[in-house]
């Protein structure tokens, strides 16, 4: 009798155990989804923005049509990237081309002095920084998630439930990782 | 993180307890020197017993406890909205400030807040900040008109930082309900002392106590008082150990949610050389606010402060060598200072600190510590981030101090933000002044008081030219 309320107690126990560490694992799997989200709520509030600053800017830098354009371009490209890492890539496509956008406006002082681009500059800068946040807040959610699914004993409960670790989502591409070159010829 | 947060609710545990047998102890004794015990002969199978009851000791405790109950219950419920009162803050909309409420959104994503707290601006040209609120759903925000108005983007953010940080560790609720059972306390000990000192109670009950009589009711009469008049500074010495405690951790909080010390850093060096008072402040809301707002420029480490030494945390953040994590903050906080360093006064701070990543006297020139402060900084990050792609800086490239004519501008320019909120209206007249007519004004003409231009009242509008607040 005493082994089997003995065994019985540890089979109740490994149960327990399975299925804390499986609410667990959906916790953290549901922080990943929610901090997913709110990278792209913020994605989607930059592809608002941009083109009512191409709108606004269109009036005042008449010789820059390549530089409106490529701002335009990227921005439709990276709206309709699908998937983690394909939106990375287009994201930082953007970013890119907004810095020359902005490069670009230094020069023109009737551009910089608009009460409607100073507004969507900041914004902009805003929607910028909130991207970072919401890419630290899913990647250290990311992370955490990943970590559980991988190491040991949750690896076990994480294989049984067949978990998929989540993917980190990097906005810069290869070639900005790589040092520049510099040439002086 | 959550490792930092779930020790010192621990502690909080602790010290809360600590606070409510403090204050149960006081109720006891005073109720006991104010109502003794009696005995009764009580008669039973022919015996005859002594029974002693001390009904005093307990009414005392019941007082106490309800007394504290209800200002618990008050503050929980109502806490945010009379700590807004109290301090006389409006609450702004989007369309009134949108930078601040951008920063403060992207903080609360960074800080992982489910929604950003309401926000609150202070008509006060003192230099201050503070945040509310039980929990991050009921959270509220204040900043002053001056904060607004001396402070670039990054200092704001770094400002906001530490608020939000506040709320995330439940520093409101916790510190408004030590600072409700310190009040208590003190409520109660004042009552006592002064109704003894008036001739009250004591010696009416002395008189006719029981046969034990006299000499232990005096003695218990003399403890009550003693503990009346110690129970309150313990209280607050233990409300202001918390209070400085936390406002370390949200330090740290600030410089790991927007990833660059330097913004919180460069904004309490202009708060510290910036000697304007807020006006608003009392006693109860000061451990909320970003720095003490009763203590002048410089503020000792004392027991008797709410805020560590605006000083040192400068040094600390500054001194969170290559990266934006609880643990750079608290490496820093150990070599700067030390855990016993609380008690110490400044002084011995000053010399133990000094020759340590940045001069003693950084506060006294803020201009050029600041720009070499930054551009030390920025380049320790960027080797820390490229090995570690998790702990990117976020911010742009600090815009350092701004001259003076500029930061003249800017209060100008946040003085007529704030008049604009009260319902003013503006006339640019042509000799360049700006006529600030106030919502009572109800003539049809004005005279500009510099070129003596008269202007109908009619010409006047709501917007502000050329205002960026």
């Amino acid at each position: 009798m005493l082994p089997l309320i003995i065994a019985g107690a540890l089979g109740l126990l490994v149960v327990l155990w399975v299925v804390g560490v499986y609410n667990g694992l959906v916790r953290l799997r549901n922080a990943v989804k929610n901090a997913w989200s709110q990278i792209d709520v913020q994605l989607k509030r930059r592809h608002d923005l941009i083109p009512n600053l191409v709108e606004t800017a269109k009036g005042y830098m008449v010789h820059e049509r390549e530089t409106l354009e490529n701002v335009t371009k990227a921005r439709n490209l990276a709206q309709s990237a699908t998937g983690v890492a394909n939106q990375g890539q287009a994201e930082a496509g953007l970013s890119r081309a907004m810095m020359s956008f902005f490069a670009t406006a230094e020069q023109y002082p009737d551009l910089k002095a608009n009460q409607n681009f100073l507004a969507l500059q900041e914004e902009l800068a805003s929607t910028e920084n909130r991207i970072g946040f919401a890419r630290q807040a899913y990647n250290d959610a990311a992370m955490q998630f990943n970590n559980k699914v991988e190491m040991f004993p949750g690896n076990i409960v994480a294989g049984m439930f067949s978990f998929a670790k989540a993917e980190f989502f990097e906005i810069e591409d290869a070639a900005q990782r790589e040092v520049p070159k510099v040439s002086f010829s | 993180m959550f490792e930092l947060i779930r020790a010192n609710k621990r502690r909080s545990m602790l010290l809360v307890f600590v606070m409510l047998a403090l204050l149960l102890a006081l109720g006891f004794t005073i109720g006991f020197a104010v109502f003794p015990p009696r005995g009764f002969w009580a008669y039973a199978n022919g015996q005859r017993y002594e029974v002693m009851i001390p009904p005093g000791g307990l009414i005392g405790m019941g007082i106490a406890f309800l007394l504290w109950t209800i200002q618990a219950f008050a503050a929980y419920f109502q806490g945010d909205r009379i700590l807004m009162a109290a301090s006389g803050a409006r609450e702004l909309e989007r369309q009134d400030a949108p930078q601040l409420f951008n920063v403060v959104e992207e903080m609360t994503i960074a800080a992982g807040l489910p929604k950003p707290p309401a926000i609150y601006l202070i008509e006060d040209m003192g230099l201050n900040a503070f945040a509310a609120g039980r929990d991050p759903q009921n959270a509220c925000l204040a900043v002053t008109a001056g904060l607004m108005g001396k402070l670039n983007r990054d200092q704001l953010q770094g400002v906001v930082g530490h608020e939000i940080s506040h709320i995330v560790n439940r520093d409101v609720l916790f510190m408004t309900m030590m600072g409700i059972m310190a009040g208590t306390i003190v409520l109660i000990s004042e009552g006592f002392v002064r109704a003894t000192y008036y001739g009250g109670s004591g010696t009416r009950y002395r008189s006719s106590s029981s046969r034990e009589g006299g000499g232990a009711q005096a003695l218990l009469m003399v403890l009550a008082i003693v503990l009346a008049i110690v129970a309150p500074l313990i209280a607050q010495l233990i409300y202001y150990a918390c209070s400085r405690r936390r406002e370390y951790l949200a330090d740290a909080g600030s410089a790991v949610y927007t990833r660059y010390p330097e913004g919180l850093a460069s904004a309490l060096e202009v708060i510290a050389g910036d000697a304007q008072l807020t006006a608003s402040a009392n006693k109860v809301i000061a451990p909320m606010y970003i720095v003490n707002p009763l203590a002048g420029a410089q503020s000792l480490t004392s027991w008797s402060s709410t805020h560590p030494p605006t000083e040192e945390r400068i040094r600390i953040l500054r001194g969170m060598a290559g990266g934006a994590s609880y643990a750079n903050y608290a490496q820093s906080w150990e070599r700067i200072g030390g855990a016993g360093r609380a008690a110490m006064p400044a002084s011995a701070l000053a010399q133990t600190a000094a020759g340590e990543i940045i001069a003693p006297h950084a506060a006294a020139q803020p201009p050029l510590m600041a720009a070499a402060g930054t551009a030390d900084f920025k380049s320790q990050i960027s080797d820390i981030n490229s090995q570690a792609p998790t702990v990117p800086v976020q911010m742009a490239v600090p815009r350092g101090a701004q001259p003076a004519a500029a930061q003249a501008a800017r209060m100008r320019q946040t003085g007529d933000w704030v008049r604009q909120l009260n319902g003013f209206r503006f006339i640019t007249c042509g000799c360049g002044a700006r006529l600030k007519l106030p919502p009572e004004y109800k003539n049809d003409k004005i005279m500009c008081p510099r070129c003596r231009a008269i202007h109908a009242t009619s010409e006047a509008t709501t917007d502000l030219p050329g205002a960026s607040a």
